[in-house]
């Protein structure tokens, strides 16, 4: 069965890029991933699911009726890589983030984890706009 | 009334534009290291240090003083929205601040913090003007066996109250001593611990040291230590404006002013500065809350923010009196900032209000201003400080980093120091790993070759003998003081070890890691 990967923030961006990733993946028939890690190398992380937003998110998911599995927790790599990995085991057929406005400064100096995806990524990418 | 126009004569200095602009940039930098746990006012003073050699004494000082206020307002904000204290002193906020938070009141929580520390700043300021010249006064009749008691007070008491254990204090202090021995004899020049070697004939730079243990070590044991994951920051709703319930005034005003009347001279005395304050005044304030508040204690009562907030802001004050009048510093930033006063050829001691009497009264002032400023700033921008927290760690750690070695560069410019600097840094990162407290270092450091010369000189006085160094009147009173501060002290570190255990049994806390602020 072919795969739809989601990359997560706790927002409303991000239950904006799920919503979308669902009916995709009702569309093509494919099972859902949801990604959201961390590296946990800073204090707060506001892109970071705690388990309440995890354990809210999955009460969503299951009254879609999409079959999803959930990769969420701390990682060596950054959330980029992490979305990027999940396509490839799962040989995805599409990626579906998150897109919001950044500032060069703020790029420059944080990088852009939607860049990442998007220049990354082996299969097409979904960029929604909450 | 000498003093009162000395105080406006300061007010004067500290409330041109410009100095103003360097107090705001001092609260500023204070709060925001406030803030960030594992990051202290005494490491970012001994960061700025040589970098501030190109402004004059007073607007380095006035710097200094508003990093060193700004970390005690900024330490408040961390722990109440997220349980993480950002400095030893906000430990005991988080006890009550962020059960309020959790039940949504952390905006009074915010704002009783940020009021009290105001008041308690303020009204401590206020005593630190009347007690300062007093304490001076005295000290400008001490020769130098008063001197050398004064001295062993500071060594003692820093070095034995200044961490958890006594004997590896002392170990730390009599390194410092021995680094400070290092170099040319001023009195017979002779070369001492050189090893013929032309850049050790001109001692280790106090600036190198202090940079290399307070930002080299720290950075390096919080990177190996630190590994907090992210923690939810609890957000605080309402305009700040709104913040404060009649209520909430009327439970908190007179924890204010406890915090305050506790703190103030729990922070003279060298008992390790405002954490003690802290553990006592919240100790206190639970211990007179009554009936229905009483039971609020452990679930988010108002009293145990304010009272301790405005301690620890009391005890900040506190410090500066035996700072400025006799030249002791009782915590890691005072003695940061006593390097400083040396940097610029200010001999701290008891000479210091009567020689620059301009700059320690521009310095008092500028305490008043950055109240001021830190309480208008600290509300409105809560937000702000809670984004500092997303800054990734490494980038922190490599930027204290390369600060530390451009500054060790820049004091002499010669590469050597910034070798000096990494090997002292490693030391200061074991010292770290090992419990041994970095601060009685530097303060043998700094008071080493003074204290030598008040020795050598005495003696020399006495003919050599030593009868003579404990002989004066002051002198031997001061000896008695010293007896009773160490008792005191004891007493007091006893009942906060006491409280802590009590505390933690309670509630268990992520307290970050304790460092010495």
């Amino acid at each position: 069965m072919s795969a739809v990967v989601l990359g997560y923030v706790p927002n409303a961006l991000g239950d904006a890029a799920a919503k979308a990733a669902v009916d995709e993946a009702h569309r093509r028939g494919a099972s859902l991933v949801v990604v959201n890690t961390t590296r946990a190398d800073r204090l707060v992380d506001p892109a970071y699911a705690d388990d309440d937003d995890m354990s809210r998110l999955q009460e969503t998911l299951q009254g879609t009726g999409v079959d999803f599995t959930v990769h969420h927790g701390t990682s060596r790599d950054t959330a980029a890589e992490d979305v990027l990995d999940a396509a490839e085991r799962n040989s995805a057929e599409l990626i579906v983030i998150g897109l919001r406005h950044r500032t060069p400064v703020g790029k420059l100096i944080m990088g852009s984890t939607a860049q990442s995806i998007l220049l990354g990524a082996r299969c097409n990418v979904l960029a929604v706009k909450a | 009334m000498d003093n009162f126009l000395a105080l406006l004569e300061g007010f004067s200095v500290a409330m041109q534009p410009m100095y103003l602009l360097y107090a705001l940039g001092g609260v500023l930098v204070g709060t925001a290291v406030g803030v960030l746990p594992g990051i202290g006012p005494a490491m970012t003073v001994a960061l700025l240090m040589p970098i501030t050699y190109s402004l004059d004494p007073t607007a380095a000082i006035i710097v200094f003083a508003g990093i060193y206020y700004g970390g005690m307002y900024g330490g408040s904000t961390t722990s109440i929205l997220l349980n993480t204290p950002g400095e030893s002193a906000s430990i005991v906020t988080a006890l009550e601040g962020n059960k309020m938070a959790k039940a949504g009141r952390g905006a009074a929580a915010l704002a009783t913090a940020a009021i009290g520390s105001f008041i308690a700043g303020t009204v401590a300021t206020v005593l630190l003007s009347f007690v300062a010249p007093f304490v001076a006064e005295f000290a400008v009749q001490i020769g130098p066996t008063e001197y050398v008691a004064l001295m062993i007070v500071a060594f003692l008491t820093v070095g034995a109250l200044l961490g958890a254990s006594v004997l590896r204090g002392l170990a730390s202090l009599a390194l410092g001593l021995f680094i400070a021995l290092i170099g040319v004899d001023a009195l017979t020049a002779q070369q001492r611990y050189t090893f013929g070697n032309p850049f050790l004939a001109d001692g280790i730079d106090v600036v190198l040291v202090a940079v290399a243990l307070f930002a080299v070590g720290e950075a390096l044991y919080v990177a190996s230590r630190l590994r907090h994951g992210p923690v939810k920051v609890i957000p605080v709703a309402g305009r700040w404006t709104s913040w404060m319930r009649k209520e909430d005034w009327k439970r908190s005003w007179k924890p204010w002013l406890r915090g305050t009347f506790i703190g103030f001279p729990v922070g003279t005395i060298p008992a390790g500065g405002a954490d003690v304050a802290t553990f006592l005044s919240y100790a206190s304030e639970r211990k007179l809350a009554k009936g229905e508040r009483k039971k609020q204690f452990g679930k988010g009562a108002i009293e145990g923010v304010a009272g301790p907030e405005s301690a620890n802001n009391a005890a900040a004050a506190g410090v500066l009196v035996p700072l400025l009048t006799l030249g002791i510093p009782t915590t890691a930033t005072a003695a940061m900032m006593l390097v400083a006063f040396q940097r610029y050829n200010i001999q701290p001691g008891p000479l210091l209000f009567e020689v620059e009497g301009a700059l320690v009264w521009a310095l008092i002032a500028s305490l008043y201003v950055g109240n001021l400023m830190l309480l208008v700033l600290n509300l409105p921008l809560v937000g702000i400080w809670v984004k500092i927290l997303q800054i990734p760690r490494p980038y922190l750690y490599s930027g204290i980093l390369v600060f530390a070695a451009m500054g060790a560069f820049s004091v002499n410019f010669t590469p050597v120091d910034v070798f000096v600097l990494l090997v002292v840094g490693v030391l200061g990162f074991f010292m770290r790993r090992y419990g041994y407290p970095i601060a009685p270092m530097v303060v043998g450091l700094i008071l080493g070759p003074i204290f030598e010369d008040q020795l050598r000189r005495s003696l020399a006085i006495s003919q050599g003998d030593p009868v003579a160094l404990v002989s004066t009147p002051i002198a031997a009173t001061i000896y008695v003081i010293l007896i009773v501060i160490f008792v005191l002290s004891f007493w007091l570190k006893k009942r906060q070890q006491a409280m802590e255990s009590e505390v933690v049994e309670e509630a268990p806390l992520a307290v970050a890691d304790r460092k010495e602020g």
